[in-house]
């Protein structure tokens, strides 16, 4: 069967790709393979202190078409979470926000608590904010009445490739929350992103999974690919787990003797 | 003197777009926060630097 028009809707945009791609830790030079092979349509960008002394700028390498999410990496609370996604947008490249705010630098967990009033905030300003998330239900819900566009929960700690080490929390999330839920941070191997998609997860987001992997571009295909196959796992309805024996698969008339 | 992305300089007086013009930023490619608050593009050739002030100035760069 052929999938019609299952579009990722994020904010009233639609895409065709559910693969967001995140450009850090790899030369600028590998981003136009990195989106093409990806198929992806969404990239994330961080914004830091400018530079006069580099003249490149991501945003020559990124094609047109594009959109762009940055993120509030380096935000230790609300207000400078806030603060920078005015300054993204002020960049110019849309009002997509994906909120990141970090206590803690050992383990890099989201703030669940600051993230939900950055999110009422920004939300209020009319940016389409995508919250990164520690993957608790009620703050699920409270990124939801705050006016988020998403929700983004950790699969595990950001960089580590470890997978999904939230599994069940992040299920209860897609069962019961109604908005896209996109795994991100911690995917490390294109069969966890497979499995977060057959579980029901709207996207995947991956980045040090492809900047630490020895061919870029080739892993961003596999990502793609395994992405894709989980999605049409989860349209398809999967097929049930026995709890205990087995079932044939051929037919149970029995030959070759009586 | 005001502070540039965490450096003192003695650029008091100025505006942000005379300050700029002593600069190798890309105009294009940046974002400029005063004291906390954005300072417009439309706003760079009337706002004057104070002393004390803070500025940032950002841009994109990889990220995840």
């Amino acid at each position: 069967m052929m999938i019609h028009n299952d579009k990722l809707v994020i904010g009233g945009h639609e895409f065709n790709s559910r693969f967001i791609l995140g450009s850090g830790k790899y030369s600028m030079k590998l981003i136009d393979a990195a989106i093409k092979d990806a198929g992806a349509e969404i990239i994330t960008l961080a914004v830091r202190r400018a530079n006069t002394k580099e003249h490149e700028n991501i945003l020559d390498y990124i094609p047109e078409g594009i959109t762009l999410l940055p993120n509030t990496s380096g935000a230790r609370n609300a207000e400078e979470a806030v603060r920078i996604a005015r300054l993204a947008r002020e960049l110019g490249c849309g009002n997509f926000v994906k909120v990141e705010i970090m206590r803690d630098s050992k383990y890099l967990l989201p703030d669940n608590q600051e993230t939900v009033k950055a999110t009422e905030i920004l939300a209020n300003e009319g940016f389409v904010v995508m919250p990164y998330m520690y993957p608790d239900l009620n703050a699920a819900r409270d990124m939801v009445s705050a006016g988020a566009a998403t929700i983004m929960p950790l699969a595990s700690p950001i960089g580590s490739n470890k997978g999904l080490a939230t599994r069940e929390f992040i299920q209860i999330l897609i069962d019961e929350i109604d908005l896209p839920i996109i795994v991100d941070a911690g995917i490390g191997r294109p069969s966890q992103a497979c499995e977060a998609m057959e579980m029901g997860a709207a996207a995947i987001m991956a980045n040090t999974a492809l900047a630490t992997a020895g061919d870029l571009p080739l892993m961003a295909s596999a990502f793609r690919q395994a992405i894709e196959a989980g999605r049409k796992a989860y349209l398809s309805g999967l097929g049930r787990v026995l709890t205990r024996g087995a079932s044939a698969s051929d037919p149970l008339t029995g030959f070759l003797r009586d | 003197m005001v502070k540039v992305n965490g450096t003192e300089l003695d650029i008091a007086g100025k505006t942000v777009a005379a300050y700029l013009k002593t600069t190798d930023y890309d105009p294009k490619r940046i974002a400029v926060e005063r004291n906390g608050n954005i300072v417009f593009k439309s706003r760079y050739d009337v706002t004057v630097l104070e002393d004390g002030d803070s500025l940032e100035i950002v841009s994109f760069v990889g990220g995840g």
